[in-house]
């Protein structure tokens, strides 16, 4: 019996190492970035991060402002979610409350089958068709632009929308949708009156899950968006993301120099957002089960 | 036992004749005939499963949100048969309003809650809804207790005062005629025997028809009483009759508690 208690206790551990594994690697992702950001704070300081223009590679001393970069993320961002928020919560109420079953056979494995296209591919497509149309709509000499990047992106997101919102519509009870129904409301009525509503935490969950895989998005916005670092909220302006920032500097920046720290900073702000969106999602999702 | 038990010539809100019921190909329901009296106390009593409920919804047409079920005869409202095609279903649930065992106010303020129906009707003006809401709840003796926190989450009330708001719900889109499915099921003996004074008072207004499974319940409230046994209706009348002197073996079997 001892020994069985005792390779009982060694499994125990063993599972317990296997899941802190994970929660160790994002601690030491914090750490890894706070360490390499840091100096940037005492040297040349906070002040030169928020300023208004990134330069980092100059002649005399760089500018390594992020706030361009950060409005750029944030108009990408808020376009996207302008754009796919509405459709795709409309595509979760047709998915749960209003198709066939034949339909919802069809219609949810194809939404799967958009998170299975890699962004190349759809960066790819945004570089060769979107971006010459917008080019040629918007009589624009470039189509590389913020709308473009945030048209992908929307796309990009629209599966994650749908898929969280449907559970969270599908999951309100019949019991609050049969009163609707008894005091003479239609189905439609019902559902917008009463289940959306129910749903709602579910539905930011939802939304934010999106927009945290816009926020962290790279190929795409890499490839469509123009990456000029210019402070603009014009959606028709090319812009330049934290991410793609990092992901086109990274690889020849001098370790340890002003601008390698700069970027560290980028990735500390990067990782405080998505971390904070997700953070806003599972605690509406915990609100949206207790409530049931 | 209610005055007026012995009420025989109130005029019939409704007229059930010969109805079926199925759920896919279950029958449920078998030849039902039976007729609800205006302004009165109707209980439907019986077993678990005899079909006692599914017959309350077949009332305003709510087994018609349950996919797969057929029904055949006639249910007549003043009248007129509800299944007719040329009958709008939203405007006979407005006239025929359901409670159900769990009521589940909505997600919303007691407020709200109340003007649901009415802001469906579309009504907007906060005044017409403001008075339609404080009257619903005081027909229930809610007023009192709810009228400083009337934009407080429904949730926040007790269970008995839930079950009272869902039945102001109901009331605020002026039915004719109330079905109260195992209303105090759910609920402590103290919050049931207000919804019972409730129930009782209701009558003076509205034709009632209650599902319970409480006989005790159904002896106290009801002025006419149905027994349901595996979707048959066996017996009806008078309440006072039907449990002092029933003429079916049936019906004295489940009333004396010999089955469940």
């Amino acid at each position: 019996m001892a020994r069985l208690f005792h390779s009982d206790r060694s499994v125990r551990y063993g599972l317990l190492f296997a899941t802190s594994t994970s929660l160790l690697i994002v601690a030491l992702i914090f750490l890894f970035l706070g360490k390499e950001a840091l100096p940037f704070l005492a040297n040349p300081g906070l002040t030169q991060l928020l300023g208004t223009r990134w330069i980092p590679v100059s002649f005399d001393a760089g500018s390594f402002g992020i706030v361009p970069l950060f409005t750029g993320t944030l108009l990408v961002t808020s376009l996207s979610l302008v754009l796919t928020v509405p459709l795709g919560i409309g595509a979760a109420v047709y998915i749960a409350e209003l198709a066939a079953p034949w339909e919802r056979r069809i219609l949810r494995p194809l939404m799967e089958l958009l998170t299975a296209i890699p962004t190349v591919v759809i960066g790819f497509f945004g570089l060769v068709v979107l971006g010459p149309w917008i080019k040629y709509l918007c009589a624009l000499p470039s189509g590389m632009n913020a709308l473009t990047a945030s048209l992908l992106l929307a796309v990009m997101a629209f599966p994650t929308v749908v898929s969280v919102s449907e559970e969270a519509i599908r999951g309100v009870p019949a019991a609050w949708k049969r009163p609707s129904l008894a005091l003479g409301a239609t189905p439609l009525q019902t559902t917008w009156r009463v289940t959306v509503p129910a749903a709602a935490p579910g539905i930011l969950a939802a939304v934010s899950l999106g927009a945290g895989r816009v926020v962290g998005e790279t190929m795409v916005v890499l490839m469509v968006t123009g990456n000029a670092a210019q402070l603009t909220l014009w959606p028709l302006k090319s812009v330049r993301t934290m991410t793609a920032t990092i992901a086109l500097e990274m690889g020849e920046v001098a370790l340890g120099s002003h601008h390698y720290r700069a970027l560290f900073c980028i990735g500390v702000l990067l990782l405080g957002v998505t971390f904070g969106l997700n953070l806003v999602a599972q605690r509406a999702l915990s609100r949206q089960t207790q409530s049931h | 036992m209610v005055s007026g038990g012995q009420d025989r010539d109130a005029p019939s809100k409704i007229v059930v004749d010969e109805l079926d019921f199925w759920y896919g190909t279950r029958q449920v329901l078998h030849g039902i005939n039976l007729r609800i009296p205006a302004r009165r106390i109707t209980a439907l009593i019986g077993p678990s499963n005899c079909g006692k409920s599914t017959f309350l919804h077949t009332l305003n047409r709510m087994h018609e949100i349950v996919a797969d079920t057929r029904l055949s005869g006639t249910i007549l409202l003043d009248g007129q048969d509800i299944h007719h095609p040329a009958v709008d279903v939203v405007a006979l649930r407005r006239r025929v309003g359901v409670v159900f065992q769990h009521s589940n106010p909505f997600p919303k303020s007691v407020f709200d809650n109340v003007a649901y129906g009415p802001r469906l009707q579309g009504i907007r003006q906060r005044e017409a809804l403001s008075e339609i809401v404080q009257r619903s709840l005081q027909q229930v003796g809610l007023w009192d207790e709810v009228k400083d926190r009337l934009a407080r989450h429904a949730w926040d009330l007790s269970g008995g005062q839930q079950q009272r708001l869902s039945i102001a719900r109901a009331l605020a889109v002026d039915p004719d005629v109330l079905l109260l499915d195992e209303p105090a099921a759910a609920l402590d003996p103290r919050a049931t025997v207000h919804i019972e004074d409730l129930i009782g008072q209701l009558c003076e207004r509205y034709t009632v028809v209650v599902v319970t499974h409480n006989m005790q319940q159904a002896a106290r409230v009801s002025h006419f009483t149905a027994f349901f046994y595996e979707g048959r209706l066996i017996e009806t009348g008078p309440t006072n009759r039907i449990f002092s002197n029933p003429r079916e073996q049936q019906t004295d079997e489940y009333i004396t508690g010999r089955f469940h």
